[in-house]
């Protein structure tokens, strides 16, 4: 990651910020909505980030994995699917439940890769289509049994969504107290209250961002990242120096599973205590483009997520300040309009208007002996 | 009995491979601090053999010895555990990694669970200095030129402690100057006891550093011999199978008009690097120039500006009496440039396409081909038959992807479609690469005759022999510069090689 | 030809013909025993539902209607998948282009004659409707050929980005600007298009419409294009070939943008054709239905007009035969989805395939995509 592309990044996100500042100035203190946009980017890129590692995982290794989105959505599913069974047929307690949901969500991320590890590497099937075809399989599979399990009579919900466990609870970290100790104006308790908010984030928040970081250790200063890499840029380098190079594809694609699984679990046990059909809502593909853009880093990748995350954070916003908005800046009420922000952003950072970026040399590409 | 000295032994060593028998009972064995060669074509089965002493194909018959123990080779790791190293043709090195990071891969050293990248750069220096191999652990591989690139390899065999080290074509991509150092390097390898089994398919350099010399045919052993024993004329003899000639038969040029001239032509490459600096030169009709150089000196990115396939970032270029600078390849086709390009599979041909496609791959939307925008199949069918047997291509039918045909036979599908319109200038940049000896002197006699109708012609390599057998003038490439230009048979061999590395005229 | 050549022809022809279609009639076969399972697992009979199917879906002249109401945007949708791929692209934006057409020729549809204030010609009016709309398609396919072509962003997530954006810009459109006024309208729909404006149906009772004729002919004509003409051979290089194609003079940025303005244009059709041939109007009903269907019947069908045809024809049938099977044996409509998410499976990986029926591979594997270079 050059500096060109994070002051691109960051100036998107300022300038996303500022609209948010300037609309809703009339209604609320510049800095609490700054904090506020800050929490909500934080948390909303969160699925973003672990898609971007998913995807990390995979590219770095040679394997285009473009079934992030199908990945996610099944772990959605299956994790929430996990807890509500946790809870409502086996009775076990909500933070329990939840947990265990969590497990079922990895596991599900990580078996839909084991997928398409198999389709990509031992049968060669283009790289593209075999991502495609866990996207169709995720939306086919969770449509029918969330159908099956909730809405039929003769299922073992008796055909009703039961109560869900929750979600998983915030973790404080007394950042509020630690600025408030030393206040002595009124504005300084406002800033602590407001960027308190900001540090008290849930579980997958927080474990995505250190997994940005761990991505980073392993991928750039122990063993299995060297070869990983190795084996993403020339596997037959590799395999000349005694390398599995499927063994190594294999396994990082499941470990990419897993990332995308944590950041369907997110949507179903963290955002929000419910399943939709197609929830995921083109996460997973937004996630590669924050990957690509972030030239196949894990702090790139984070940050490319975060410009992501400040333009839904911009969505929700301007849905809170809606009737604040000035006359003139109308259009921004109709949250479709707002909603497309995230989208055209995506394809404006894809056309390399901030110099190219460089895919592994190997990506993409099934190793044939 | 075993002889005590030899340290690897290949014995019975059959590879089949789909619709073909790449090794047949091949025999072949090397002694404790000896240079043995492997001699013969491409596709003779050198490169398979190696490959299975190094563990990267499985033998379907015959066993492997190594200091007098059968050994079983899965993997590479288990050729690098019994002391074998390879440097391949074709480097298995990563670009994007430092010389100490492809050094270590594989055999890497850790602390603490981390890559530990300074003990790595300190065993890197001591075999660097063991044995003069100069390099420094910490720069881009990528960024190295390619002789430098060949040291690393060969001190990634070291640290992993080979005693048994094969180079694969090592002198395919050096100068005669770096030819002689890697040969050097070679002899300073064998002193220390390290034994070198080194293949190639080019004889003067077997001859002059050879210990044993086997030669190796479709798939077989032909014999072994010594340098003593034998010539150049033997060596290509049993390479070949039959007697070879190894020079052109051509007339004296009768050069006509000037047909092309460039002016301080400047290309830039993918990465945005000027690699070619301002050259200029002039073809006339029924000459042969001949551009000589190392790989990688510019000629690529020349011959891609000259056919209009990349933007030029300056000069200028008339063909045919026009200025054509920056015009499409299609509008220098039609004028009567034809291109037999240097990667056939990948510029020169579409590899799923039927023959008969390909041969009108650039002449489809012409009459008699296409006809208000309508594919004629029956022009074009007329037109494969014609030219399958004008130009021998030994394929089963016009239909046949184009895949499926040798390497000899795609190049002449391509040179057949080139040379079948009405042309004015070929540009050939490496027609012969890779070939085997009989398509090679086809493509020679061809580029001759075609310069005796009086067609003007740009001969790029890198085989210096194709270079001074077929050019009438010669200039030689260094660095995006043309160095100079010679006529053809006023200067020696070993004199062009010194400009190929940079050396200038007069010094 | 003497006779004896002209049954040799015809017997390669057929002989080929069913060896390029056994893997594919494999793939459905064993998606269809797994899907089987599956109802078996949650409690259904898969015999009955598999006759139900049948029966729902060429059971009667209403079935047999149908099915074929099913397969017109299909064949449109699957020949858009299909022209893509043939040039070296993967459009995964069918969806978002179906729904432009859509749109497109509904606004046409119900508001032109407005607009101009005259009567339109009835047969002028249609035609404006599903050729604009599918001009409309071709339009927001060329987008993403652009930027790959010109700016080098990858077709995939561009064309996916383009779905998005049109489900957000026809929300916004059907819910402000083009809302059927009808007071007691709730959703989210255009008003009715013009009696003018709709494609007739073919027998009277029957939904079947002249979209579905209009879809083989254009099935033809795409064949004849890809295959017949110096276009569609262009497309067809730079598809194999981009580098080989630019050595042979092609104008290979062109080229793409027009392979995905073709394809668009093809799914514009999709959108139109429904429109104007049998909703009327365009209604809020937005999944990733058709653009995944599409690319799952373009494999299926091995990217050739009549292989999609055929194939759209079998998915149609599954669509349609679903609701009689979900009466007969309760098992959700949505079962549908995962055997057709199994077949892409299979079809894509016919490796697995090959090796459970123990066949041949022959030839070289086609390569449909290219990672994310150029």
């Amino acid at each position: 990651m050059d500096w060109k592309r994070f002051l691109f990044i960051a100036l998107i996100i300022v300038l996303l910020f500022t609209v948010v500042v300037l609309v809703g100035s009339a209604a609320q203190k510049p800095i609490v909505i700054i904090a506020s946009m800050l929490a909500t980017t934080i948390a909303v890129a969160t699925p973003l980030t672990l898609g971007a590692l998913s995807g990390l995982y995979c590219e770095r290794a040679g394997v285009v994995n473009i079934g992030i989105e199908g990945m996610m959505l099944s772990a959605a599913f299956f994790g929430w699917f996990g807890a509500i069974y946790m809870n409502t047929i086996l009775k076990l307690p909500a933070m329990a439940s939840l947990l265990i949901g969590l497990v079922c969500a990895l596991l599900t991320g990580g078996l839909m890769a084991l997928l398409h590890a198999a389709l990509s590497i031992t049968f060669k099937v283009d790289q593209i289509i075999g991502g495609t075809v866990i996207n169709i399989l995720a939306i086919g599979i969770t449509g029918f049994l969330n159908r099956q399990l909730f809405f039929e009579k003769g299922s073992i919900f008796g055909g009703n969504v039961p109560h869900a466990p929750g979600t998983l609870p915030v973790i404080h970290i007394p950042i509020q107290e630690a600025i408030e100790s030393v206040c002595t104006s009124e504005t300084c308790f406002t800033i602590a209250r407001a960027f308190g908010k900001v540090f008290d984030q849930r579980p997958i928040v927080i474990s995505a961002i250190l997994l940005v970081i761990i991505t980073h250790f392993v991928l750039f200063k122990t063993r299995w990242g060297l070869r990983t890499r190795a084996v993403g840029e020339h596997p037959r380098a590799a395999d000349t120096v005694g390398i599995n190079v499927i063994m190594m594809r294999y396994v990082n694609v499941v470990i990419g599973g897993m990332m995308a699984g944590l950041g369907g679990a997110y949507f179903t046990l963290e955002s929000v205590p419910s399943f939709e059909p197609l929830m995921t809502n083109g996460r997973g593909f937004i996630a590669l483009a924050a990957m690509i853009f972030g030239n196949w880093t894990p702090f790139g990748a984070w940050a490319a997520s975060l410009v992501f995350g400040a333009a839904q954070a911009l969505q929700i916003n301007m849905q809170v300040f809606r009737d604040s908005i000035p006359a003139q800046w109308a259009i921004l009420q109709n949250s479709y309009v707002v909603g497309l922000t995230p989208y055209i952003l995506t394809m404006i950072i894809l056309t390399g208007v901030i110099g190219k970026t460089v895919s592994p040399a190997a990506d993409g590409q099934p190793y044939e002996k | 009995m075993t002889d005590p000295t030899l340290v690897l032994e290949a014995k019975g060593i059959t590879k089949q491979f789909p619709g073909v028998l790449a090794n047949d009972n091949v025999n072949f064995d090397l002694r404790k601090g000896e240079i043995h060669a492997l001699l013969g074509e491409n596709g003779a089965g050198k490169t398979t053999l190696m490959n299975i002493l190094y563990g990267l194909y499985k033998q379907d018959a015959g066993e492997i010895l190594v200091n007098g123990a059968a050994i079983t080779i899965h993997s590479p790791r288990d050729s690098i555990n019994a002391g074998v190293g390879m440097v391949h043709q074709h480097f298995m090195l990563i670009p994007v990694f430092t010389i100490a990071e492809n050094i270590m891969l594989g055999d890497e050293t850790t602390k603490n669970g981390f890559l530990d990248v300074k003990a790595v750069c300190k065993r890197v220096e001591e075999i660097s200095k063991q044995y003069g191999l100069d390099v420094d652990p910490t720069a881009l591989v990528g960024q190295l030129p390619v002789g430098v690139q060949q040291r690393v390899e060969i001190i990634k065999t070291l640290y992993r402690k080979a005693s048994i080290l094969i180079l694969d074509e090592p002198t395919a991509v050096l100068t005669p100057q770096e030819a002689e150092d890697l040969f050097r390097i070679v002899h300073e390898l064998t002193e220390r006891g390290v034994s070198v089994i080194f293949i190639t398919h080019k004889l003067k350099e077997v001859l002059s550093i050879a210990d044993r010399i086997t030669v190796m045919r479709a798939g077989k052993v032909v014999g072994t011999t010594t340098p003593a024993e034998t010539d150049e004329h033997k060596l290509a003899a049993m390479m070949v199978g039959r007697e070879v000639i190894l020079t052109v038969d051509k007339a004296e040029a009768k050069p006509g008009e000037e047909i092309l001239k460039v002016e301080e032509m400047k290309v830039n490459d993918v990465r945005g690097l000027q690699t070619v600096r301002g050259v200029s030169f002039q073809v006339r009709a029924g000459e042969i120039l001949g551009i000589a150089g190392v790989q990688g000196n510019g000629q690529t990115e020349l011959v891609e500006a000259l056919t209009g396939l990349r933007p030029a970032a300056g000069g200028k270029m008339w063909f045919n009496g026009k200025d054509m600078t920056g015009k499409t390849p299609r509008l220098l086709t039609e004028t009567g440039m034809a291109h037999i390009p240097e990667d056939r599979q990948r510029h020169g041909l579409v590899l799923a396409y039927p023959v008969a496609d390909n041969m009108v791959l650039n002449t489809y939307y012409q009459r008699p081909f296409g006809i208000h925008g309508m594919m004629q199949p029956a022009a074009i069918d007329r037109n494969a038959r014609k030219l399958i047997q004008d130009f021998d291509v030994r394929t089963p039918s016009p239909y046949v992807p184009v895949s499926k045909l040798s390497g000899g036979n795609q190049q002449k599908v391509i040179v057949a479609r080139e040379l079948s319109h009405d042309i004015k200038l070929l540009i050939a940049n490496q027609p012969t690469r890779g070939l085997d000896v009989g398509s090679i002197e086809y493509i020679h006699r061809e580029i001759v005759l075609m310069r005796d109708r009086g067609i003007g012609v740009v001969l790029v390599s890198a085989e210096l022999d194709e270079i001074m057998a077929l050019s009438d003038r010669i200039a030689v490439m260094y660095r995006g510069q043309i160095v100079t230009t010679v006529a053809a048979g006023t200067v020696s061999r070993e004199q062009l090689g010194l400009w190929m590395a940079g050396a200038h005229p007069g010094e | 030809m003497q006779p004896s050549k002209v049954r040799t022809f015809f017997r390669k022809l057929l002989s080929s013909a069913l060896e390029s279609m056994l893997v594919p009639l494999l793939a459905v076969f064993t998606a269809m025993v797994i899907g089987g399972v599956v109802i078996a697992l949650v409690g259904g009979n898969p015999f009955f539902a598999f006759i139900g199917l049948i029966e729902g879906s060429f059971g009667n002249a209403k079935a047999l209607s149908e099915t074929a109401v099913w397969a017109t945007p299909y064949i449109f949708a699957g020949l858009a998948v299909s022209v893509a791929f043939k040039g070296g692209l993967f459009n995964i934006g069918a969806e978002g282009q179906l729904a432009f057409g859509a749109v497109t020729a509904a606004l046409i549809g119900y508001a032109l004659p407005g607009w101009l204030g005259i009567e339109i010609p009835a047969i002028i009016h249609v035609l404006l409707a599903v050729g604009l709309g599918g001009l409309a398609g071709a339009l927001w396919a060329a987008i993403p050929g652009a930027l790959k072509a010109f700016a080098g962003g990858h077709e995939v997530i561009n064309t996916i980005m383009m779905n998005y954006i049109a489900l957000n810009l026809t929300s916004f459109l059907l819910n402000s600007p083009m809302k059927d006024p009808d007071p007691t309208n709730v959703s989210a729909r255009t008003p009715l298009i013009a009696e003018g404006a709709r494609l007739p149906v073919l027998f009277d009772g029957l939904r079947v419409h002249w979209g579905f004729i209009l879809a083989l002919v254009v099935a033809f004509l795409v064949w004849v294009f890809i295959w017949k003409t110096t276009l569609g051979f262009e497309i067809r290089t730079v598809g194999a070939n981009p580098d080989a194609a630019k050595y042979a003079g092609i104008n290979v940025k062109r080229t793409i943008v027009l392979s995905m303005a073709i394809s668009g244009l093809l799914a514009g059709l999709a959108g139109s054709v429904e429109v104007t041939g049998l909703n009327y109007r365009h209604e809020l009903g937005f999944s990733m239905g058709y653009g995944f269907d599409a690319i799952a019947i373009a494999l299926l069908g091995k990217i050739h007009p009549v292989g999609v045809v055929l194939a759209s024809i079998l998915f149609a049938s599954m669509r349609n035969g679903a609701t009689r099977m979900q009466f007969l044996t309760q098992i959700p409509v949505d079962v549908i989805s995962v055997i057709q998410g199994l077949i892409l499976l299979f079809v894509a990986a016919d490796v697995i395939i090959r090796f459970i029926y123990r066949i041949k591979s022959r030839g070289d594997r086609v390569v449909l995509t290219r990672g994310w270079g150029g």
